[in-house]
């Protein structure tokens, strides 16, 4: 017996390598994503060692080191106007982005996957909350965003909020129309069969059926995400001043961008690479997942 | 197990789909896939419920298992009627029907592994430990042929005939009293169709089992089966043990349907019957018989009256006018 359980584990092990597996040969395959996968890792790798990785505090000011240029001694990527380490301010400023953008989306997730299972899977709730959704939907995204944060004052936090609630539409909509040809499988007409409730069917059955395009969605939506609170950071309704996110760093930048444009240059590119990354992994995945998708 | 009990009994049993368009979302039309369907199911029997593409025959048996609601008639399961209970109360009926699926590559949740699709019964219904459902769940595998070590795989790694004897562990892990089978082996290559059914037959005496078996297939419903119901456009044409039947088909529409079957001794030609025009569409059945826009032997009667359900030997009931 022993032996038997032996061999069914190792049974096990290969089986969950191959799903991840077969996922990960097809993604490799595709150049861009690659290059994608790599600019994220060394942003969460950033974002997790930072501490390890710069010698200066983000928010040190040292004011008789002000504005130097990108290559300057100590200072590889310079300092800014308050002779805060540029450098030290982008890997912490990658720590903020990686958060805000897990916890927003994480958060809208949340949101739309259940309103979009309730929404899909009971033809009555269906209207109400599509109509719901679609009032969030009449709002342009950032102005939705920017109403929220009206409402709930100016902080990082609150633009998590805001953007995830800014999320849930969208999600929604996604996780309805994959129930919806679901729900349709017999599979699932065999658990009713079997007289499963309707929250195992929904949340057991149904809901690792349709994985595939919400790791996509998410993904996609990291970008979204991460590129929107760098937009209202700059314009002031997120993060506040010493905080090194790298849209309130543009911000502070752009006044000095005669005379020190690696101020806005530098968290500017990093704002464009991890939006980048997320966009072509998200592209890469949806391939990946989906081996029909690619005959054109 | 006492003969002639009836397990299953359908008294007036319809189910018709509403068809809604327009604007408004409004109902226009109907589509009636069952009508008025009445018949008594004894413990331990195998009914075959036999009849061409869209006749009505996979819904009945989704109706019966309260897959869909019925919309009106009675459904009576183990002398209790079961057609208005709730959903909760449904649940200790559910239990004893099981359903066995046509496609099986469709009936198996591509997510799960064998084990814990089989084991999903246990879950639902009883408190049993995660261990004790595993080695439930191995003796169903090994029970209806199939290996131990499938526990931990996924369908997509069976081929059609092991999916099936998959979906009928899941099926008798519970030790049902009435099994549907809806197309069961409809999927399967013959010789895979000839071990299915042997193993069906097995699992029926062993655990004293009620099949109502759909199926296309006359030749299998006759190796199979002790009682057929033959079915047109949603409604009973005629319904009589198995050996009856094939030998003394009565309604035009089975004679049909039996000189389809092909015969293996050569020589031994048996005229066939060609069945003129299509089926009628089940949204817009036609008045009276709904047999007689391609019945041979059609009278203005039947173009006007519905024939009546009536027995004309012991057991063996039939609706026409013109014969019997």
């Amino acid at each position: 017996m022993t032996t038997q359980t032996v061999s069914a584990k190792s049974i096990k092990n290969v089986e969950k390598e191959s799903v991840f597996k077969d996922t990960f040969k097809r993604i490799l395959k595709n150049k861009l994503a690659v290059v994608g996968l790599v600019i994220i890792s060394i942003q969460v790798l950033l974002a997790i060692f930072a501490p390890l990785l710069t010698s200066y505090a983000p928010d040190t000011q040292n004011l008789s080191a002000r504005e130097l240029p990108i290559g300057s001694e100590g200072h590889w990527l310079g300092t800014d106007n308050h002779g805060r380490d540029m450098w030290s301010r982008i890997v912490y400023g990658a720590r903020i982005s990686i958060l805000v953008g897990i916890g927003s989306v994480g958060l809208g997730l949340l949101g739309g996957v259940v309103l979009g299972l309730l929404s899909g899977y009971y033809r009555k709730l269906d209207g109400i909350i599509m109509r719901l959704m679609d009032l969030l939907f009449a709002f342009p995204g950032i102005l939705l965003a920017m109403l929220i944060i009206a409402i709930l004052g100016t902080s990082l936090v609150n633009v998590v909020i805001a953007i995830s609630i800014w999320s849930i539409p969208n999600c929604a909509r996604i996780v309805r129309g994959s129930v919806l040809s679901t729900k349709k499988e017999e599979y699932i007409l065999a658990q009713r069969s079997l007289g499963s409730s309707d929250r195992r069917i929904m949340f057991k059955h149904i809901l690792p059926n349709i994985t595939a395009p919400i790791i996509v969605f998410a993904t996609m939506r990291m970008a979204t995400a991460i590129l929107s609170t760098s937009a209202l950071s700059y314009l002031g309704l997120g993060a506040q001043p010493p905080t090194p996110e790298w849209g309130a760093m543009i911000a502070a930048g752009q006044d000095y961008m005669w005379t020190s444009p690696h101020m806005t240059i530098v968290p500017g590119i990093a704002i464009m690479l991890v939006v980048f990354a997320f966009n072509v992994v998200g592209d890469g995945l949806r391939d990946a997942l989906d081996p029909n998708m690619d005959l054109n | 197990m006492s003969e002639n009990q009836a397990i299953l009994k359908l008294d007036q049993l319809n189910k018709h789909f509403p068809v809604r368009g327009g604007l408004l979302k409004r109902v226009q039309n109907h589509v009636y896939a069952v009508n008025d369907v009445s018949i008594e199911v004894d413990e331990g029997d195998s009914v075959g419920i036999v009849g061409e593409s869209g006749c009505g025959k996979s819904t009945l048996g989704r109706t019966i298992l309260r897959l869909e609601e019925p919309t009106s008639g009675e459904i009576w399961f183990k002398g209790e009627n079961i057609t208005d209970l709730s959903e909760r109360k449904l649940k200790k009926f559910k239990h004893d029907m099981q359903m066995i699926f046509q496609d099986p590559f469709a009936s198996l949740d591509p997510r799960q592994r064998i084990g814990d699709t089989i084991e999903e019964p246990f879950v639902i219904y009883t408190n049993l430990s995660a261990r004790e459902r595993k080695e439930k769940a191995i003796k169903l595998l090994r029970e209806v042929g199939l290996d131990e070590t499938h526990y931990y795989k996924y369908p997509h790694q069976f081929s059609g005939g092991q999916r099936q004897r998959i979906g009928i562990a899941r099926a008798i892990a519970l030790n049902p009293e009435m099994i549907v089978c809806d197309e069961a082996v409809s999927a399967l290559d013959v010789s895979v169709q000839a071990q299915v059914i042997k193993l069906l037959k097995e699992l029926q005496d062993e655990y004293d089992l009620t099949y109502l078996f759909i199926s296309h297939d006359l030749g299998v419903v006759r190796h199979f089966c002790n009682k057929v119901l033959v079915m047109y456009l949603g409604n009973m044409v005629e319904w009589a043990p198995v050996d009856e039947l094939f030998d003394n088909p009565i309604h035009p529409y089975t004679e049909a349907l039996l000189s389809a079957i092909p015969r293996p001794v050569p020589g031994n030609k048996r005229e066939k019957i060609q069945l003129r025009g299509d089926l009628p569409s089940p949204s817009d059945p036609p008045t009276g018989c709904p047999f007689h826009t391609r019945c041979p032997i059609a009278t203005e009667v039947c173009r006007q009256v519905k024939p009546e359900w009536r027995e004309v030997t012991p057991n063996h009931f039939v609706a026409c006018h013109e014969r019997g």
